[in-house]
């Protein structure tokens, strides 16, 4: 059973589109993918390795404007974004982990927070190759229907889950594993720390990069304010996480379908709609205190709290 | 033949020398006892030869290579593995989980990897603890991974960093048989030990640090009767 659920759940997902579901569905279940697939690259840094980053929409922004400037400037498709933007993001990785993994804990997060920042301010000012605040537009979308768009991020997303999977399970894995308790002691056990730390962080940018260029490609519009948001998208990446379990298999996808859905669903309050940052924040903060792990790392206290309840 | 040379180490930590010149050698094979009182260098000197610290001074010398100035991993690498005085364990991790993390050090194989763990965790007395959580294992046992882990790196050298305080009566008995096969498989020992009767039993060579000086070096034998070693360290542990 254990083996065959992440098929069994692939191929739930691959028969939704035929039960005939309205384009908004379609789009929800869409960014429900999408922000599976960055919280399970920001969970192989953050939650396996314990390097948490404050700043993956540096990732998601560079994979976004690689695709985008790719057409802009070539004409070609922003598809081929995919390919280009595992060299592109593997390379801002690297030198993004040469600077900020050096720092621990604390600092860490800190740098990678800046990082965003700047890539922000950049992308705004570079206008000759982001076009600025203007913003990138694909002019002639690939499809009008979104059901190849849900299969492709669909792909993506099984593809980032065994690769995750097959990473964890593997001596990549431990040495993560045993990065995150303790870099001393990982250290002092012939651990290359600086060397396992970068790897985690370039696995970690690349599938958030697709991400991104899955993102151009399918909202046909990118400016620096959205991509590189520090809220939109740094923020909510790790509450998907928080909220769905860290460094679990399953916590991501969890965590992306209630985030998605909690959006949905406080944008659409009126007057209140606006505030769904602070209701976000509030969220977090109830989740640290009450499921440190997270929905899925938490089942078994959740599954007791509602045994209780009925029991009442 | 000497194995691990120490050659003229001095560690400053701002205005504090924490070891002052200190020269000796252990030699393959043997057990090395290093003594002193609280606070005399001893885990500064464990950290020096590990490459957590870099000699401000001096240098440290495996199988004839330069070690100092490497990073530990590396070190560990070249064959020198280390228990922490504080203990280490990879909390969130099973005790074989822990044990598989540095045997991995000599493989890419799980299968490979787990085998030494498992018989590692034999070896110490700690395979029917395997699937234990390692945050709620005793301090005994805590100890006992550590040697563990160190073991598993498959050293040429061992570096045990009061291995023994905190222990009961029968995990003293127990560590003791422990260090006598680790030193049974080949295995060099460098230990720092309070426990005057243990180090005095099981040592082939004492050296003495005080203040990050070293006061004295010798068989067992020799430091017992040293007045300086006497006065610095036996007195005040007899006294206490
Ligand atoms: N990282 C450090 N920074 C400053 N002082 C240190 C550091 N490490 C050790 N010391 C000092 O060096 C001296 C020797 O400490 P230590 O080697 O731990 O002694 P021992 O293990 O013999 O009890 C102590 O005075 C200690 O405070
Ligand atoms: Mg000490």
């Amino acid at each position: 059973m254990k083996k065959t659920l992440p098929l069994f759940i692939a191929g739930i997902l691959a028969l939704l589109p035929l039960i005939g579901l309205s384009s908004y569905w379609m789009h929800i279940l869409i960014l429900v993918l999408m922000w599976s697939v960055i919280g399970m690259a920001w969970n192989l840094l953050g939650g396996y390795c314990g390097q948490v980053s404050f700043g993956h929409a540096a990732f998601f922004g560079v994979g976004a404007y690689t695709a985008g400037i790719l057409y802009n400037k070539t004409g070609v498709s922003a598809w081929w974004g995919m390919p280009l933007s595992v060299i592109v993001v593997a390379l801002f990785a690297l030198l993004i982990g040469y600077i900020c993994l050096r720092l621990k804990g604390p600092f860490f997060a800190l740098g990678t927070l800046a990082m965003g920042v700047i890539l922000r301010v950049t992308a705004e000012n570079l206008t000759t190759i982001t076009e600025g605040d203007l913003g990138i537009m694909i002019r002639e979308r690939t499809w009008i229907d979104k059901t190849w768009y849900f299969y492709i991020i669909l792909l993506i997303a099984i593809v980032s889950f065994f690769i995750v999977k097959k990473v964890i399970e593997s001596k990549l894995g431990y040495y993560f594993v045993a990065i995150r308790e303790d870099q001393d002691a990982a250290e002092s056990l012939g651990i290359n720390t600086t060397f396992y730390k970068t790897i985690a962080l370039t696995l970690s940018a690349v599938l958030t990069g697709l991400a991104g260029v899955f993102y151009t490609n399918y909202m046909g519009y990118i400016d620096p304010k959205i991509v590189f948001a520090l809220h939109d998208i740094s923020i909510v990446t790790i509450m998907v996480v928080m909220v769905g379990g860290v460094a679990t298999y399953w916590g991501p996808l969890v965590g992306a379908i209630i985030m998605v859905f909690l959006a949905e669903i406080i944008r659409s309050i009126p007057k209140l709609g606006a505030a769904h940052h602070t209701f976000f924040g509030v969220l977090l903060i109830v989740i640290i205190i009450y499921l440190p792990n997270g929905i899925t790392g938490d089942l078994p206290k959740l599954k007791r709290l509602f045994g209780k309840g009925k029991a009442a | 033949m000497a194995m691990l040379e120490i050659k003229n180490v001095s560690r400053f930590f701002g205005g504090l020398a924490a070891l002052t010149d200190i020269s000796f050698s252990v030699n393959k094979g043997e057990i090395l006892g290093l003594i002193g009182p609280n606070g005399a260098g001893k885990t500064t000197l464990f950290n020096v030869v590990n490459g957590f610290y870099s000699p401000s001074q001096g240098e440290v010398l495996f199988n004839q290579q330069k070690i100092s100035g490497l990073k530990p991993h590396k070190i560990c690498i070249r064959g020198i593995a280390r228990t922490f005085q504080v203990v280490k364990p990879l909390q969130r991790m099973s005790v074989l989980d822990n044990v598989i993390a540095s045997a991995y050090l000599r493989t890419h194989s799980r299968a490979v990897a787990e085998a030494k763990a498992i018989e590692t965790l034999k070896f110490t007395g700690l395979y029917d603890d395997r699937d234990i959580i390692s945050k709620g294992l005793p301090l005994g046992k805590r100890k006992k991974l550590e040697i563990a882990r160190a073991l598993a790196t498959g050293p040429e050298m061992i570096l045990l960093d009061e291995s023994f305080a905190g222990l009961n009566p029968t995990e003293l008995n127990e560590s003791i048989e422990i260090i006598r096969n680790i030193k049974e498989a080949g295995i060099t020992i460098m230990i720092i030990e309070h426990h005057m009767k243990v180090i005095m039993s099981i040592s082939d060579k004492i050296v003495v640090l005080n203040y990050g000086q070293k006061i004295a070096e010798g068989t067992p034998e020799e430091i017992r009767g040293n007045p300086l070693v006497v006065e610095a360290y036996l007195g005040e542990a007899q006294n206490a």
